[in-house]
Parts: C-alpha cells; structure tokens; sequence
C-alpha cells in the first residue's frame, strides 16, 4: 500500500516535472493534448486546471528525494517529546489539514493560526499566512524550532538523528551525495520541500467543467456560483481563474476584517510594541505564533508597511471543503460563514465597525441568501478526487 | 508603500525613540540638521469629499480613504507636532457631509487646523464650516515658522451671486471643464489681511502658506488656478524662505518660483489624472513636477494617501504615503535651490507615467 502510494506520488510528479520542461510557450496546444493523450489511458489527469509546477534549479524532484522528504515529513522524533511531526498538523486526510481552528504543538500547546493545506502549497510565491518564508524550503525549517509547535531549540536534534539513523544517512548519501558532518538542516529541509512540493493536485469538477468541456461536471446551482464568483462576489478578484490554469489565489496579502476588527484600539500599541520587540532581535516567528494579538498584525510583522496592518496571503480554494475551519484563525465553521463576512463588507457580525486598515476591495456585495448558497456549492466543486471524503466510508 | 520602520540600524543606535513612519528616516534628518528645536514634523491631510447619500448614508470609498488616512497618522512615532487638513472636506458642502467628515477626523490624536475648499464652502460661503472650524483665513507661528492658511478658492463676486440656488451654484463650481465655472481667487480682502500680516513678520522667518489652489497658473479648466497668483507671489517675495502647500489637484505636483517652493498634496478620495494626459486646452504643469507612479486600478486607494511633512530649518521636505504604490519623497535641494524628488527626478531614473486617459 505504501509503495503504492509512493509510485502515485512519484508519478503526479514527475508529470509535473514534465510539464514544466515540456511547457513551450508557442506550442501550449500541443503539450495540452499530450497530457490528454496521457491520461485517457489513465482515465484521469490529476494536473488538469494547473498551471506547470515551479522547480527551484537547485532542488530538482527525483522520486526518492520525495520519498524521503514524506518519512522526514512524518516522523516525530524531530520535536521536543517525540510527539510532533509535520503531518500532525497537515494530514494527508484533511487534504494536509488538521481541521482544528488552531493547531496544536507540543504539550498540546496551541498557537494562533490555522494550518493551511500542503496541497498545491508549491505555488504560492510566498509560505505561511504571512508570507515571511520565500519558499517551502525556508518554510519546512520553521516549525521544527517554534517554541509552540515542534518546541526545539534548535535543528541540532533533527541533525543528530539523520546523522545516526542509518537508512537516513544513507538516504542522504544517495541523494545529496552528502555524508554525516556535510549534512545539513538545509538537506533536510529540500527533502521535504520536494515531498510537499510532489503535492500538486487539479482535476476537480470545476476543472472538468472549465478546463475540459465537460458540461455535466458541474450542477445547476455549481454553475450559478461560479457566475457569482466571477461576477457579483468578485471573489475572483483574489482567488484566481486565468484562461488555461486556476490556482485560486494571486498570492497576495490584504485586510479582509478577520482578527484585527477585534483589537482596533489596541493597534497604535501593538505595533510599537511589537517593532520595538524586533529590532531588539526577536523571532518574528515566535511572536506571531505565541500572542493571539500580534498575530493579528498579519503581514506587518514581516514588512512594516501600513498597507499589511492585518493582511494575510490569499488561500487556494482548492481543496476547500475539506479544510474547515476557515480564514487565518479559523474563526469560522463553514464557508457560509465565510461568505456571510464578505458580504457584510468585511465585518461579522453585519452591524460591527470595519477595521480602519480594511482593504479598499472588501465591500458589501448585496448577495441573497440564495446567492451565497450558490456559491457555497461552487466551492464544493473545487475538490480534487483524492481529497473527496465519502460519506461512511472507512478513512 | 509605506513603512513604519526603515531605519532599524539608526534605531538600534538611538534606542530611545521609535523609527518613524513613512520612508523617511527621521533621526538622521535630525542629525542633518543644527537647531534642532526648529525641525518638526507636521502631518497633512487633504480631499477626503464626503459625500452624503441620504439619512446616515455615505459614500463608503470616500469614509474609507479618510478614515485609513487618521489611523495611519495616529501610528505616528514620534508623534507630529499638528495635523493640518487641506481642504473638500465635504463634496457638496452640506452640513451632515461637513458633521460627518469632523466626526471622522476627531479619531485624531493631534490639534488639526483646516483649509476651506471649494466643496466645502460653495454652498452657503463657509458659514457651517465656520462653525465647525472656525474663521476662514488666518495665522499662526510654531518653532519660528509662520504659517498662514487662505481661502483661495473664492471667485467673482457677481458669479458667486449670480446663482438662483446656492445648491446650483454648488455643482457649477464642483464641475470640470465646465463652462459656466468661474476661476479661483484669494480675492482683495484677504490679499489686504495677508499684507497686514506679513508686515509683522521678520524677513528671515520661515513662511508657509496653506491654501487649497495651487497659487499658481496650471490649468485653467479644472481650477488648477488662482487668478490672483502673482499678486500673491509678489506680497511673499521679500522674505527669505516660502513654501505654499495646497490641495484640490489631487497628485504630486512641485515647483519653485523665485523664492517660493510650492507643493501640493494628495487626496484621500481618488487621484485625478495628470492634465497633459488629458486636456485638450492649453495647461502648464510645473517644470520639476514628476508625475506619481501609474496607479494599479486593481487596488481601489491606489494613487491616493497622506503626507508626512518635515519642515527642516524652513524648508518643507514632502513624505508621501501612497496605499499601495512606491511611497514619494520631495525635499529641498540646498544646491540646486528648489524642491526635487529624492529617487524619480532624473528622466532615466522613472517609471513610465500615465500617457493616456
């Protein structure tokens, strides 16, 4: 079963691997029909509706450096007590999602937001809720030493481990060409950018309908959503639909009300606290992360511009009924809730004030109660099949 | 866009005080400069046109723009010595627009003085502003600066009096390239006022003068005009060091004129485009202005923001927050004794503007 799994991996990868160096621009068509070629003998194209995956030059996908990035991803030795992995948080059940408003460390210690999907992660142009990571590589090293999550100190445990585990060493010698005292946490952390990176997943309904003419894929009311979300919810604006590709999200950041609206008074204080807190050398992880409120911040603690005050990256909807609870807190239940804000203009309940640094495209969008359910049924036409949760299925 | 904390390693020397806002490193402004009593910042404010729907309803964009504006300046560290707001308070000059606009601008942490704009008085000439914010032009003197504020957007008499409704004569003047409009003056009264007041003043006294027409001749058709300029210029040529700040243009406009630095200020409401991008009539856009970085209209308060001024031994140095788009600098430049953009003033060194509209 596990190989299995691995050789469902390494091929999604590989296909992607082969679709990014495939990818000539003057002959789209041709590379489009091949992939079609492809998978009308799979009967599945698992890419459909993505755009070619980006491959840093000096981390190329092999499949073994995804294998081995999926054990290092799994195993919980590299955590204070031997408790926490990368999958506690991200399981491949809940689409790499925990489904908890927060996520929980060590200790079940919790911090302050919620646990995006690994899934598709690989394009976003910048990692974590506030962007402070360039890629999944700077990410995956993170979490390993936040003092709330897997709690070390620092990556010298995780080293002593691969260092003395004799199938990572080797491992590690194979892939990297790399022996103990040259092996580095940077080692570790492409293993496991390469393994989050082999995450890719389309072929939704909604990419059927869209991307491949299927006129069934999609119900009555998944159609009207989609026509609300590219017109009066302007969701779009945001959550990306191009003409060959849809990611959902433009990777950007902006003040949607979620978070700051509760703590507007406090603002002026947080953040001279917060800017006096790190130019005295404090981890910006750490502190977003350990104090609810400034992590509210959002954005800011990274760049210390006005415009990111409470401004988090836009998510893929991929996936997205398989993730609940939603938005950077996970304040919110259900998508109808989610929707219900934007609706209000950025506010919940509908008669609260709008936070002050509010983006200038969060606006009342007039929907009716009809409309909103449409586009609630729109979202559930975003999940890829792997990702889809049979009802009183076994899991 | 703007940061609050630029200049972390200035910082880390000088623990005492917080990096201030927008792109400028304050501390080494400070250091830059001897008397250090007379370096103060002051922040501007300007163009907000609220604008009243009905009952307790208002045009959410323009409350927004406003409302970002005072927050902002409220993070200010070290705080600005006042705040000064420039004018179009109100878009139609009605009392619950001008209530509406005072209410928001109360969320201020600073003493604001404000400057009459033409939406703000072409309704009943300024008497509920008056009210509100009290006389229409004035004076007053802070660190050994004198600053003046005009309402220089009064016109004609027999035009403002020609009117059968003053709510008529309010959307003649609000309108653009509009025939029946009328330009701006400072007019005799407060050119006779103005007199009086600067023979108090010593020559070598920093002089800045708030108004809300640029006090010069730019383009006639969209009031971006005082008729009575150069009147003006000639009343504040004996002293030493003259700035003119103004609103209504709403984009980044400078200039120097013998011995006169004149700047204008962004709006809070929407950026007009530039007139050599759109008029059809004749228009002179100062020689120095570099035109601001094209908006992206993707982003709905792109092209609009606030100003953080810095008055350095008389001199205004301009910090504008631009949401959004890459924040501007416009300084004095000691050598070449005019105002000049700290990173886009040489042609080779822009980003291509907005050609068309």
């Amino acid at each position: 079963m596990r190989n299995l799994l691995l050789l469902s991996v390494g091929l999604t990868t590989l296909l992607a691997c082969s679709q990014s160096s495939d990818n000539n621009p003057e002959q789209p068509a041709v590379v489009a029909s091949q992939i079609v070629t492809v998978n009308k003998q799979a009967h599945v194209n698992p890419l459909l509706g993505l755009p070619s995956v980006p491959i840093p030059a000096d981390n190329p996908q092999t499949p073994e450096k995804i294998s081995l990035g999926e054990t290092l991803f799994h195993d919980q030795r590299f955590s204070i007590d031997g408790t926490v992995s990368c999958a506690n948080c991200h399981g491949k059940k809940l689409a790499f999602t925990d489904g908890l408003p927060v996520s929980m460390g060590h200790k079940r210690l919790t911090g302050t937001r919620n646990a995006p999907t690994v899934v598709n992660a690989a394009f976003y142009k910048t990692q974590f809720l506030d962007g402070r990571e360039p890629d999944l590589e700077g990410q995956s090293k993170q979490p390993f030493i936040n003092p709330i999550e897997h709690g070390l100190s620092d990556h010298q445990a995780i080293l002593d481990i691969v260092r003395t585990d004799f199938s990572y060493s080797a491992a590690f010698l194979s892939i990297f060409g790399v022996s103990d005292q040259e092996l580095t946490i940077d080692h570790v952390a492409k293993a496991i950018a390469s393994f989050e990176r082999s995450l890719i997943s389309g072929n939704s309904a909604f990419d059927r309908y869209y991307f491949a003419a299927d006129n069934q894929a999609l119900s009555a009311a998944q159609i009207r959503g989609l026509q609300l979300f590219i017109g009066q919810g302007r969701c779009v604006s945001c959550h990306t639909i191009e003409q060959d590709h849809a990611l959902f999200t433009d990777s950007r950041f902006y003040n949607i009300g979620i978070g700051i609206n509760d703590i507007q008074a406090d603002i002026p204080r947080l953040i001279k606290a917060f800017l006096e807190a790190k130019n005295q050398g404090g981890n910006v992880d750490a502190m977003v992360l350990s104090d609810k409120k400034t992590s509210e911040l959002g954005r800011f603690a990274v760049t210390e511009q006005l415009l990111d005050i409470g401004a988090f990256k836009t998510p893929t909807l991929r996936n997205i009924v398989v993730t609940a609870p939603y938005m950077h807190d996970g304040s919110f239940k259900t998508l109808k809730e989610v929707i219900i804000h934007y609706n209000n203009g950025g506010v919940t309940p509908a008669d609260a004030e709008a936070n002050a640094f509010l983006d200038g495209g969060i606006r009342p969008l007039k929907l009716s109660n009809e409309q909103m359910d449409d586009l609630v049924a729109f979202m559930q036409a975003l999940t890829s099949p792997e990702y889809v949760i049979v009802k009183g299925a076994r899991q | 866009m703007s940061t609050l904390n630029h200049n972390r390693r200035n910082f880390i020397k000088n623990s005492s005080a917080l990096a201030l806002g927008c792109a400028l490193p304050i501390s080494l402004v400070e250091l830059a400069f001897a008397d250090s009593e007379k370096n103060f910042s002051f922040a501007y404010i300007s163009d907000a046109h609220i604008q009243h729907i009905k009952g307790t309803r208002f045009v959410r964009n323009w409350d927004k723009g406003l409302i970002r504006a005072v927050a902002e300046t409220n993070l200010l560290a070290p705080k600005p010595d006042f705040v000064m707001f420039g004018g179009d308070l109100a878009q139609l000059g009605s009392q619950p627009e001008l209530e509406h606009g005072a209410e928001i601008m109360s969320a201020l942490n600073q003493d604001v003085r404000y400057v009459m704009g033409e939406h703000d008085y072409y309704l009943d000439l300024g008497a509920y502003w008056e009210k509100l914010f009290g006389p229409q032009y004035y004076s007053f003197d802070h660190k050994g600066a004198h600053f003046i504020v005009l309402n220089s957007i009064r016109t004609y008499d027999e035009w403002t009096h020609r009117w059968p409704s003053n709510e008529q004569r309010m959307l003649e003047m609000a309108g653009l390239d509009n025939p029946n409009g009328s330009p701006f003056m400072v007019g005799e009264e407060q050119r006779k006022w103005l007199q009086s007041d600067l023979a108090k003043v010593a020559k070598r006294t920093p002089v800045v003068v708030f108004s809300h027409s640029p006090l010069q001749k730019i383009y006639k058709g969209w009031n971006f005009w005082t008729e009575d300029a150069e009147q003006i210029h000639a009343l504040l040529q004996p002293f030493d060091k003259v700035n003119v700040i103004y609103g209504h243009v709403h984009q980044i406009q400078y200039n120097q004129i013998g011995n006169i630095s004149f700047h204008s200020v962004m709006a809070t409401a929407w950026p007009w485009p530039y007139p050599s991008s759109y008029a059809q009539a004749e228009q002179y856009l100062p020689k120095l202005t570099v035109p601001m970085n094209r908006a992206d209209p993707f982003f709905e308060r792109d092209a609009t923001g606030w100003q953080l001024i810095n008055m350095a031994n008389g001199n205004v140095d301009m910090n504008f927050t631009l949401y959004n788009n890459s924040a501007r600098s416009v300084r004095f430049n000691k050598a070449n004794k005019q105002p000049e953009d700290s990173r886009y003033q040489e042609e080779n060194t822009r980003i291509p503007g907005q050609q068309h509209y």
